[in-house]
């Protein structure tokens, strides 16, 4: 046992640079399945909504470590066993999918009808009506709710410490066995956590606020 | 991929699965129980009580709702005993999702709460209720009914986060799949049928929701 000192807690601050990785990464690849869900969930075709609804339905109604783990043990099994780093990532892209495809799925449809219907008078097809019409204007929408989303994301990321991914967390439970100090390191690890997400969730309100204010005209 | 499934080692141990389901059915309740009544307090302090009150309630809600589950169960089931506060799993477990609960619940039935037309109180006030019994009587039962859907939303997450508490050994199911998964090595096959479990868990408590909500809350007459 050895006591704790000033290069411990630079430790720390460097180990939240694997969390701002995971985050990002999961953010690109749930930003992916996101947006595939979304327009899933939209689409004409009954068997694409039928897919994209149990799709969400199924990872926002279990519990996300159980989701990690069965990509963790589950591939394994299956004779393709992934490193940490990448059963983290693709767990959490794929439940940030869930969560992104619905938020999504909400601002496109609050988009105002009669614009897509415009969009489809003037002879727009599917791509172009939804990437120079809806999309834009439903992009407005999302930004509040994908930046609160953002905060759940990097605190979810805190769970790839349990598959052993060393992030933050994983790091601050290395460091409390090797210097018994359980308290110190937790609460600090809290406020690097409290750090990397407070911003967010300001941000969040913020353009929440000011997207109330642009529809109350 | 030539793995083949092997569900028997899991079917043998149903009842220990469904003991761990029950035992996530009984915490979770609890905690959605204390969380809402910590959460009315909270959110009656909030909003009407003194300036300090209000930025202590504001800063540990913040606090919480910043930081992720998993630190805050290392937090208290570790970190208290350095204060002589040892904790037993399960009470630290329950303590844990209590103060991560309420925190959510705070937001939920404060924007209920601001949500009631001031006039309500207005009314109370001039019929002779006192603040307490205006708010007892007349703004709560409208700010719960009007938050009712994102309360439910919200307490199912909790039970689902309440796999968390498995990391420190507390009794629940995600605790019960991992001792299952340590002696058969059947890890896929638990695993998934737990995920399934939860699954039906969620479905449940939606449902039950609904109900009470139906109970509680009927449609108002000539709305």
């Amino acid at each position: 046992m050895r006591s704790l000192n000033f290069g411990d807690f630079v430790f720390l601050v460097t180990a939240a640079r694997w969390t701002i990785l995971l985050s990002l990464s999961a953010f690109l690849g749930g930003g992916l399945i996101g947006i595939l869900i979304a327009l899933l969930r939209v689409s004409s075709s009954g068997a694409a909504r039928w897919f994209a609804i149990a799709y969400i339905q199924i990872f926002q109604g279990t519990p996300l470590l159980l989701q990690l783990f069965l990509v963790f043990f589950g591939t394994d099994m299956l004779g393709m066993p992934l490193s940490p780093w990448v059963a983290a990532t693709l767990g959490l892209s794929l439940n940030a999918g869930a969560f992104l495809g619905e938020i999504w799925r909400g601002s496109i449809q609050s988009v105002p009808k009669a614009q897509s219907e415009a969009a489809m008078a003037l002879g727009l097809h599917y791509l172009p009506r939804m990437r120079l019409v809806v999309l834009p204007q439903a992009l407005r929408i999302a930004t509040a709710p994908t930046v609160g989303f953002l905060v759940n994301l990097v605190k979810s990321t805190s769970l790839a410490a349990i598959i052993g991914f060393v992030e933050l967390t994983r790091a601050a439970q290395l460091l409390n066995n090797a210097t018994f100090r359980p308290f110190t390191i937790f609460f600090s690890v809290a406020i690097l956590y409290f750090m990397l997400c407070w911003p967010l969730t300001i941000a969040s309100r913020r353009l929440e606020r000011r997207m109330a204010a642009a529809y109350q005209r | 991929m030539d793995y083949t499934f092997h569900f028997i080692d899991v079917w043998r141990a149903r009842d220990e699965l469904l003991w761990g389901a029950a035992l996530t059915v009984r915490l979770s309740v609890i905690s959605m129980v204390l969380s809402l009544a910590i959460a009315v307090a909270g959110a009656l302090a909030r909003t009407s009580g003194p300036v300090w009150l209000r930025g202590l309630v504001a800063a540990y809600v913040e606090f919480v709702r910043n930081t992720p589950f998993l630190v805050q169960v290392f937090v208290i089931f570790f970190g208290l005993p350095a204060f002589g506060i040892r904790l037993e799993a399960n009470t630290g477990a329950l303590i844990a999702m209590v103060l991560n609960g309420s925190a959510y619940t705070i937001e939920i039935v404060r924007a209920g709460i601001e949500a009631v037309d001031r006039g309500q109180v207005e009314a109370a006030t001039a019929l002779g209720l006192h603040r307490l019994q205006a708010f007892r009587h007349i703004v709560l039962p409208q700010a719960l009914r009007a938050v009712f859907a994102p309360l439910g939303s919200q307490f199912i997450l909790l039970m689902l986060n309440s796999s968390i508490v498995s990391v420190i050994s507390a009794d629940e199911l995600t605790a019960a799949a991992q001792d299952i998964q340590s002696r058969t090595f059947r890890s896929f096959e638990v695993y998934i049928v737990v995920i399934a479990m939860y699954f039906v868990l969620s479905l449940g408590f939606s449902g039950v929701f609904a109900g009470l909500n139906r109970l509680f809350f009927p449609k108002l007459e000539g709305r």
